[in-house]
């Protein structure tokens, strides 16, 4: 069978809960800070943090912390025997001689509890030079300030597009960033096993990373470092680069103390100290013929990428590849460079840079639509992508009709255009409230564009009595990857799903994995998963073809039973076979391995085959806004997603919604505000906690909420015909803001372009509606 | 060192109490790892555990609040239940049961929180079919102080509906018809310094004057954000909700007498609508988990500029019952903001009770500008009280929050509102007014501009709204 296909009656495809639900519900399932109050001698560590955006240090002196009762020790610079340093860039010190934002750690201090360590990290006496700071993109672009590499995304001729349009518009749009707010904060646990070797459990996507960066740090071989992540209380990308460093304090902790060292983030500090998704800004001019047909776009993206370089180069390239969304666009110039600012270093976030390279061009025909005469859900139909075209880095857009078929489906399931003149006829009679009804589509690359990330390892082991172990290089943040993962188990395997046991991520187990992120997590290690079974099984098949005396081929493994192909009464039990098996002296254990065949991508030319093929979705959102205050509840969303064929269709559907959801937050809601001020708090984070930055809550959740995969979407080339699912529904929410966006237009005489702020919070309506309804003409048509 | 009892999950487990230890820190120590920290200050409800309290009939009520936001010695003598005593993976509780099969848990982080919140609402006493637009009378406002990052809520909420109701036998149904525990009488010494929960009124008032500088805790909701996020301590902590004087419930044809030791639940329950205004502003007062232990002395005595209490309560010309060492005193609540969350209450005084004279205005609203429409701060709070007899205005007061360093009434808006025509034209007129009172700032939840926009368009809306409604 090839890797798509899928036997009969198989666990995959099956409705089941994530395979930690019942652990989940009753609070019996453990997370990184779960586990240290079972140790015995813990240790607790706590930062002394900056109080500049930039500033040389100058001074440090550790010694009154260690007046502090309970107090043990100070980590600072001269304590580490590796590299300084917690990035994979080399730019990221893990005790700075230069503190390069507002909260960045100088040291970290050691107590018996957190309370000692917390009072001795405020006894600890710095000093500082402070140096000029750079806090707003616009800032650095003034100052010229840009970190790595500046990419260019080319095709045809701007200038040509250009002559061809019959309207041309240029604008201007800043986007928010978006913290990650995982309901777990950051959170490590370091101690020192026999014969010295350190043992970590960390909140991390990306075991192996923070394995090989703790072992640079403490000058060890990686051999000699084992990570463990037994499950996320949430990542979304923000445990795919920042845990490393507070892994290395704890394990630095653990090496000097010789006794465990628990590092936990409380929700103030995380939000300080880590990274979140990229602001950006985006300056563009866009050519349009008669029809409403992109002639030309031309953009130069400035992301803030914070302090330092982290994963910003990446994050830009995905920005770049997705800027075209799900449009045809004959001639295409984008520019992107990345800012350096003296904020969190900014990093991987659900969607990488690619929801933010889909707002802007999904911000233009928002925009323009009015201007060019036409309903922004034709524009946007009118500039799809048709088969045998090709993105502006060169990728042939497979499966384009099915983007067309589902635009259908859920125009018809949504009754969209029925709606339309509900809302027209509600807006006529409601002077101080108006509707706003939109529909957006997403095509979202899958697979990492850093090529050598495409590969996975598993383990899985068959014991005597017919149990399985399996073990595989993904982490479990709640996307529910362990739960496919046994389901594809026991499918390649053909045994009940109550036989496969999942064992926590561990880098002794399966090495050098990749990050689970890019929503590759079940592509990836399900092909490794399946890629061990299948060896159990064709080694199996053999020792069966000959009690049952058939070819190995004919041997059939179904829920437990295995028998010969049409006579399941010949049959035996999988663990009568295994038994047998053994006995025989048959390796009941096996390595898989997968990497994703056909990539290639030239990261300067910005050309190439970087996704292994393109998922899609369009959803529907409905809104009402108040007049007076800006205030709007969604009142209905309809989501309609292509997953392929779903491994676990209870798991995929939480996705979707979930991450509707978080990107409705980021669009309408989710505001991070930093102190822009010339004053002593200049850098400083003012949404530092739960109350200040708001996520969504039960009110944000749509009054009628209809979502649905999209039906018979077999991928082939992938595990059992299934679609990466974990980024793409997040831009699904750019409905929500077009929909907004077109309230506000409710309130003036139409025809005319709405800007609209993102995050488009009420203030951000209110400020769209009011201009709306006074009547000031935006973007001109030269 | 253990100096105070609290029943956990039907056991009673001793501690040995620092003063500035929570709830949720104690249980997480004791190994009990299902009550999570995801916020530290009760936005997320991560935390949740119930706590048994007296209904009022002498029998027993389950509320669900924020370890997080409970001083472990306050809780002295108390009862609680968490997740871990909800269910067992083997056998799970209803409300884990169809969180589970319903897809309600992605990263389950914040799990326990929602089943702990559900639970509690699922054990309601007066939990009726029909009630709140669901068919097993679940009110989602339950959960409005618990956050989920993962599943986008809906499979949540259909574990919440799809809940029925506890079967014969269910411990804690029958528990609800015992006794709740009484509250403890409480001294602890610790190394941190004292707590007190003193029997009597004189007690506390001769503590508050030995120690002037005494943390007087009642709900524990705006303190223990001091002493999770900012690392406040305090020395002496005391306890006063407890008080008998400050637990005063009356309605008469006078007047509405409101305990300042009461939770604001309670309050909501006690008073079943018969302030509408009060009514309408229960539920925008952050979360039920919040509501559930803050109380009203709570949020006049931190006299926050941004409190949600002021603004209604300005309204409608409410005063405050201060109780001293030299005896009680009634102040006016429009004369008792003095400045920056500064009030004319002593040091040993306390607030004993909010005072509401009757009859109420007839035309009250509340509005709340923030940018999340559950349990959010608001950017600009304002409450309206307005009589309109004959076509005129003959009554007006509007009370500000948000928009200057104190709470404010809005004099000038009134003054232009009262004798004159309820019309839009004197709407428009007063409207203009209210938009330049106080001294509004920019910061990170509005801009200036946006706050003074809102002053005048809430009275915009107000008229428009409640012409729809007499139209």
């Amino acid at each position: 069978m090839s890797l798509h296909e899928r036997p009969a009656h198989a666990p995959v495809g099956e409705a089941i809960p994530h395979e930690s639900a019942a652990l989940h519900v009753t609070g019996h399932a453990l997370y990184t800070d779960d586990l240290g109050v079972r140790l015995a001698g813990l240790l607790h560590a706590w930062p002394v943090q900056s109080p500049h955006a930039h500033a040389r240090v100058t001074g440090l002196d550790t010694m009154p912390a260690l007046d502090v009762q309970g107090v043990v020790r100070v980590l600072s610079a001269a304590d580490v025997p590796g590299v300084n340093d917690a990035g994979v860039k080399g730019d990221e010190p893990l005790f700075p001689s230069e503190v390069m934002y507002h909260g960045h750690p100088v040291c970290w201090v050691l107590g018996d509890s957190e309370d000692a360590a917390r009072l001795g990290a405020a006894a600890v006496k710095v000093t500082f030079e402070p140096l000029q700071s750079l806090i707003t993109v616009r800032e650095a672009i003034d100052a010229r300030a840009f970190q790595g590499a500046q990419s260019t995304l080319r095709r045809g001729d701007v200038a040509v597009g250009f002559a061809q349009a019959a309207h041309t518009f240029e604008g201007e749009f800043d986007i928010g960033g978006q913290e990650h707010f995982y309901l777990e904060t950051h959170a490590a646990l370091a101690h020192v096993d026999e014969a010295g070797q350190v043992f970590i459990h960390s909140s991390t996507q990306h075991p192996s990373e923070t394995q090989e960066i703790t072992a640079h740090v403490l000058g060890l071989p990686s051999s000699a470092v084992t990570v463990q992540c037994l499950r996320m209380g949430g990542g979304f990308g923000g445990k795919e680069m920042q845990p490393h460093g507070y892994a290395a304090i704890a394990a630095l902790g653990a090496t000097l103390t010789g006794r465990p060292v628990r590092l936990r983030l409380n929700r103030t500090l995380d939000l300080t100290l880590t990274g979140k998704r990229h602001p950006f800004h985006a300056v563009w001019k866009a050519g349009f013929d008669a029809e409403g047909r992109f002639t030309a776009l031309q953009v130069t993206l400035t992301s803030d990428g914070g302090w330092s370089l982290d994963l910003s180069e990446p994050v830009m390239a995905r920005a770049l590849c997705h800027l075209d969304n799900a449009y045809f666009i004959p001639h295409v110039e984008a520019h992107g460079r990345i800012a350096h600012t003296n904020k969190t270093s900014q990093t991987a976030f659900r969607g990488f840079g690619g929801p933010q390279g889909m707002l802007v061009v999904e911000d233009i025909l928002g925009r323009v639509a009015p201007l060019l005469g036409l309903d922004a859900h034709e524009l946007r139909a009118r500039n799809f992508y048709r088969p045998g075209e090709a993105t502006p880095y060169g990728q042939s857009v497979r499966h384009a009709e099915r983007l067309h078929d589902l635009w259908a489906q859920l125009l018809e399931r949504s009754d969209f255009h029925t709606r339309r003149a509900e809302v027209a006829a509600f807006n006529a009679a409601h002077p101080h409230r108006k509707r706003g009804l939109s529909v957006t589509p997403v095509k979202f690359g899958i697979a990492f564009n850093f090529t050598a990330y495409n590969q996975a390892g598993a383990l899985v082991h068959v014991y005597k009595d017919g149990s399985v172990l399996i073990n595989h290089g993904g982490t479990e943040m709640g996307q529910g990857l362990h739960t496919k993962m046994i389901q594809v188990a026991a499918t390649a395997l053909g045994v009940p799903l109550s036989s496969v046991r999942l064992a926590p991520t561990r880098t002794d187990k399966v090495p050098n994995t990749s990050a689970t992120a890019a929503s590759s997590g079940a592509d990836l290690n399900g092909g490794a998963v399946k890629d061990a079974c299948d060896q159990i099984r064709a080694r199996l098949s053999e020792v069966a073809a000959g009690t049952l005396g058939v070819h190995p081929d004919d041997v059939r493994f179904e829920a437990g039973h295995v028998f010969p192909i049409g006579h399941p009464e010949r049959g035996m039990d999988f663990a009568a076979l295994v038994h047998d098996a053994y006995h025989r002296r048959t390796p009941l254990w096996a390595a898989g391995f997968y990497r994703t065949p056909g990539l290639h991508w030239d990261r300067v030319a910005m050309q190439g085959e970087p996704f292994k093929y393109f998922s899609y979705g369009a959803s529907v959102s409905e809104v009402e806004v108040d007049g007076f205050t800006g205030a709007y509840r969604v009142r209905r969303a309809d989501l309609l997603h292509d997953v392929g064929d779903s491994l676990s269709p209870l798991i995929d559907l939480g996705q979707v919604e979930g991450g509707f959801l978080q990107g409705a937050g980021w669009l309408t809601l989710e505001e991070l505000r930093w102190d822009e001020s010339s004053g002593e708090g200049r850098g400083r984070l003012q949404t530092r906690s739960a109350s200040t930055y708001k996520l969504p809550s039960f009110s944000e959740l749509p009054d009628v909420f209809n979502v649905a995969l999209l039906e018979r979407a077999t991928e082939t080339g992938v595990v059992y015909g299934s679609k990466a699912v974990g980024e793409p529904p997040l831009m699904l929410a750019i409905s929500v803001r077009e929909a907004l966006r077109e309230a506000c237009a409710a309130f003036g005489p139409g025809g005319r372009s709405t800007l609209l702020g993102s995050p488009a919070t009420p203030e951000a309506v209110y400020w769209a509606l009011d201009l709306a309804r006074t009547g000031a003409e935006v973007a001109a048509d030269d | 060192m253990e100096n105070v009892t609290i029943t956990v999950n039907g056991a009673p487990r001793r501690a040995g109490a620092a003063v500035n230890t929570t709830v949720l820190e104690w249980l997480r120590a004791e190994g009990l790892t299902g009550c999570k920290e995801g916020c530290a200050e009760g936005e997320c409800g991560a935390c949740a555990v119930l706590v048994a309290r007296d209904d009022g009939r002498g029998n027993t009520r389950l509320d669900s609040v924020n370890a997080c936001l409970l001083t472990l010695a306050a809780l002295d003598g108390g009862e609680i239940v968490t997740s871990e005593g909800l269910g067992s993976p083997q056998h799970l509780h209803p409300a884990q049961r169809e969180m589970a099969v319903r897809g309600g848990s992605q990263c389950g982080y914040c799990t326990p929180g929602f089943v702990v919140s559900m639970a509690a609402e699922y054990y309601r006493a007066d939990r009726e079919a029909g009630q709140h637009g669901a068919p097993n009378g679940f009110d989602i406002h339950a959960l409005s102080g618990n956050l989920c990052r993962c599943t986008g809520y809906r499979p949540i909420q259909d574990a919440a509906h799809a809940l029925g109701t506890p079967e014969d036998g269910d411990p804690l149904a029958s528990r609800r018809s015992q006794p709740a525990p009484a509250v403890a009488t409480t001294h602890v010494k610790a190394a941190d310094g004292e707590f007190h929960r003193p029997a009597t009124l004189r007690e506390t008032l001769d503590l508050l004057a030995a120690h002037p500088h005494a943390k007087v805790l009642a709900g524990g909701t705006d303190w223990n954000v001091d002493v999770n996020l900012r690392h406040a301590r305090a020395d002496v902590v005391v306890a006063v909700d407890h008080l008998p004087e400050l637990r005063r419930f009356e309605v008469t044809d006078d007047a509405v007498l409101l305990g300042a030791g009461l939770s604001l639940s309670e309050l909501e329950r006690r008073l079943g609508g018969r302030v509408p205004l009060l009514a309408a502003w229960f539920p925008q007062f952050a979360s039920r988990l919040i509501r559930n232990s803050a109380t009203l002395g709570g949020n006049l005595g931190t006299a926050s500029p941004i409190g949600d209490s002021p603004p209604v309560l300005l309204a409608l010309d409410a005063s405050v019952l201060l109780v001293g060492p030299d005896g009680g005193r009634e102040v006016a609540l429009s004369e008792y903001f003095t400045g920056y969350r500064q009030t004319v209450r002593q040091a040993g005084e306390l607030i004993a009770a909010v005072r509401v004279s009757r009859p109420l205005a007839p035309l009250t609203a509340f509005h709340k500008i923030a940018k999340r429409r559950f349990d959010d701060i608001s950017s600009v709070a304002v409450g309206y009280a307005l009589d309109v007899q004959g076509g005129v205005v003959t009554h007006a007061r509007i009370g500000l929050g948000g928009v200057a360093a104190t709470p404010l009434r809005a004099h000038e808006a009134e003054a232009a509102l009262e004798g004159q025509p309820w019309t839009e034209a004197t709407v428009r007129r007063a409207a203009r007014i209210l938009g330049r009172t106080g001294t509004p700032l920019s910061d990170h939840r509005a801009s200036a501009a946006y706050r003074a926009a809102m002053l005048e368009q809430s009275l915009l809306k107000f008229w428009f709204d409640s012409s729809e409604v007499t139209a």
